[in-house]
């Protein structure tokens, strides 16, 4: 049975599935500044790949990720600001780490 | 060589010249070893771990503003990354969380944490996830030593003599930046990739030294004399004065050398010889102007790779290709494709049994064709002014070179359909390295430009001798018979087809090396900046025809031995060597 609870917090939560598509991937400069843009929001933000879930405002969670070109993650935010949250960090994403 | 009655010299072998005198820097990656115990006092280790991370963001904040200055932004990611790590809300949070409830030692609790993110890095098939997992060693052992209440000594210092066991290429760019006056490693060979890096920046460098890092400590005075191979450890006042005078000597011949910076490098009978400058990294593009070369025979494009943790893009690359070309202009720029593979870092996780005969050169290119067309259009747009070549690694067939020109091709009518500039008369040529190629010059022809011969490796792979090999780098000949008729017959054949070949290996730049690459008939020389002016001044004194005679001498010699005797002698009856001549007085 599935609680009322995890089906509140699942209807509320922002899921967004994005391709890496700049050249050299998820590296360090990129992983910095994710890190940096999810601190000034009070939602929870994790990235989940390969049946890994990271916390995305962790610097050394997400620098375990390694996300080349091409590779897809997923984004999920949970909180009150999850909506700017998404999409800020999102369109970051989205621009290739403004890297393109 | 001076005797001393002092016994404080380690020897080594001779890897770029030039002496110094300086402090020691240890540079190690070594692991703190961290305890076990239990405490009992909670509230001393919470408070003795955040005293240690405060200290540790203190240390950390003065290596990113000095990488910032030296390297830039983009390449000091890798600090600001390392700060951020210490204020990791997760990780920090966890650590304090872990001594509380297990009541172990924080250095123990910060190691087992901390090692938990370096595993899954670990376990990447990505080859730069196991690089990322050793800087976060760093940030680890940084805490340890911190907790331990030992003095770490930040990554970069300035103006002294690095000893190690071995440094890695990016452990070389970065070092390049801050001033270093002398490299010491235990193991290596003069083709080292240290030692290339030394060689083109003027820093004086002994390598193979062994127990270098455990005779020399931390903060030792140190006197390195890279013309001899020797060091000095904690020199007496005598020891001292004696190197101080050859120090002031060698400035005066630098100052007489640079005079001859706009004159051509010219024999006595007439002949003029292209001297071009080798380059590593962007840092020596003031030298190679300072030394008066007269264009770039070879830019080793990896090195923008070694220092990014990932491959640059077009843009990047384009930007980085452009600035050179613009800098230069109207000199010429050969730009070489990305070598990687054999004994560089190659960009994805292969264990090769044979690297050097594996996966490298234009064979890894050819198979990661978007990588290299990201190349060839950044390099085909830098062309714009008419004064770039470009030239491909390895090669050892045909085929190899058609499907390069194909993809060159390609890219080309890719930027025109962007409407972006690039020359369409673009001179593109191959590096001859392997002895399949230099066999095949005459049928290469048809398809290149010119031809640049890669001593290193072809004499290498023509005497079957791997050069980073230690137990048989006494049978890596530069001067083996077969190498100087090989490099007769390439000429030869070159020649014959009216097609430019320049040199641009480490034998280039070996003084008594000079007349021979003279009387074979290159038409340029490559060699790292800081030789050209003494290359320059060998030159002004050789006869163009009796290096000719000396060659066609050479050719019927049967041994190393009997040519090396030669040309020595040939050099000495012609030159007087400035070196020599410091060093005899």
């Amino acid at each position: 049975m599935v609680s009322l609870y995890f089906t509140e917090e699942k209807q509320i939560m922002i899921e967004k599935t994005i391709k890496i598509i700049n050249n050299a991937g998820l590296h360090t400069r990129p992983a910095a500044t994710i890190v940096k843009m999810a601190a000034r929001f009070k939602c929870d933000f994790f990235i989940h790949k390969d049946g890994l879930s990271i916390n995305g405002k962790s610097i050394i969670g997400v620098m375990t990720l390694a996300a080349a070109k091409g590779s897809e993650v997923v984004l999920s935010f949970d909180g009150e600001d999850e909506k700017e949250a998404s999409e800020a960090i999102a369109a970051y994403f989205e621009r290739g780490f403004d890297e393109l | 060589m001076k005797k001393w009655l002092i016994d404080n010299e380690i020897k080594g072998i001779a890897a770029a010249p030039g002496i110094s005198i300086a402090k020691a820097f240890l540079y190690t990656r070594e692991i703190e070893s961290v305890s076990h115990d239990s405490i009992t006092e909670v509230d001393e280790a919470v408070s003795n771990l955040r005293e240690a991370l405060e200290k540790s963001k203190k240390e950390l904040n003065k290596v990113f503003s000095l990488a910032v200055d030296k390297l830039g932004n983009k390449r000091a990611a890798i600090f600001e990354a390392q700060l951020m790590i210490l204020d990791d809300p997760i990780l920090i949070a966890n650590l304090f969380d872990r001594i509380k409830k297990e009541k172990l030692n924080p250095e123990f609790i910060v190691h087992d944490e901390i090692t938990k993110y370096q595993n899954m890095m670990n376990e990447s098939t990505e080859s730069y996830m196991k690089e990322r997992s050793q800087d976060i060693e760093d940030i680890k052992n940084r805490i340890i030593r911190n907790l331990k209440h030992k003095k770490w000594h930040s990554r970069i210092s300035n103006d002294v003599i690095i000893v190690a066991h071995s440094i890695s290429p990016a452990d070389t760019v970065l070092f390049s930046r801050v001033n270093t006056k002398g490299y010491i490693t235990n193991v290596g060979g003069l083709t080292s990739h240290a030692a290339i890096v030394a060689r083109s920046l003027g820093i004086p460098a002994v390598v193979g030294v062994h127990d270098g890092t455990s005779k020399i400590n931390e903060g030792d005075l140190v006197i390195i004399d890279g013309y001899h191979g020797v060091i000095y450890v904690k020199p007496v006042d005598e020891q001292i004065n004696y190197y101080s005078d050859k120090i002031e000597r060698l400035n005066e011949l630098d100052t007489e050398l640079l005079k001859l910076k706009d004159e051509p490098a010219v024999t006595t009978d007439g002949y003029e010889v292209k001297i071009l400058a080798n380059l590593d990294v962007n840092a020596e593009i003031e030298f190679i102007f300072q030394n008066g070369a007269k264009g770039i025979g070879l830019i080793r494009t990896e090195q923008l790779f070694n220092v990014l943790e990932n491959f640059p893009d077009e843009s990047l690359q384009y930007t980085t290709y452009k600035e050179l070309a613009e800098k230069l202009y109207p000199q010429k720029i050969t730009i070489r494709a990305f070598d990687i593979g054999g004994d560089k870092v190659l960009p994805v996780d292969v264990k090769e049994p044979n690297p050097m005969l594996g996966w490298r050169g234009i064979r890894f290119l050819l198979d990661h064709k978007e990588l290299f067309k990201t190349q060839i259009k950044a390099v085909l747009r830098a062309s714009v002014h008419g004064n770039v070549n470009f030239m491909i690694p390895m090669v050892s067939s045909i085929r190899e070179v058609l499907e390069t020109r194909k993809l060159i091709d390609e890219c080309m009518s890719e930027l025109k359909s962007k409407k972006k500039n690039y020359d369409k008369d673009i001179d593109f040529g191959i590096m001859i390295e392997v002895p399949s190629a230099a066999l095949m010059i005459n049928d290469f022809s048809e398809y290149v430009d010119f031809f640049s011969i890669g001593t290193n490796d072809l004499i290498q792979y023509l005497l079957a001798v791997d050069r980073g090999n230690d137990i048989i780098s006494n049978q890596y000949q530069e001067y083996h018979p077969a190498v100087v008729r090989a490099l007769e017959f390439i000429l030869k054949d070159a020649k014959k087809n009216k097609k430019p070949v320049s040199i641009c290996g480490e034998m280039a730049s070996h003084h008594t090396a000079v007349p021979l690459i003279l009387g074979l008939g290159f038409d340029a020389i490559s060699v790292n900046a800081a030789s050209i002016p003494q290359i320059k001044k060998i030159i002004r004194k050789m006869s163009y025809q009796k290096t000719k005679e000396l060659v066609e001498e050479c050719l019927l010699l049967k041994t190393e031995n009997e040519i090396k005797t030669k040309i020595k002698l040939f050099y000495d009856s012609n030159y007087d060597e400035d070196i020599e001549q410091i060093f005899d007085s």
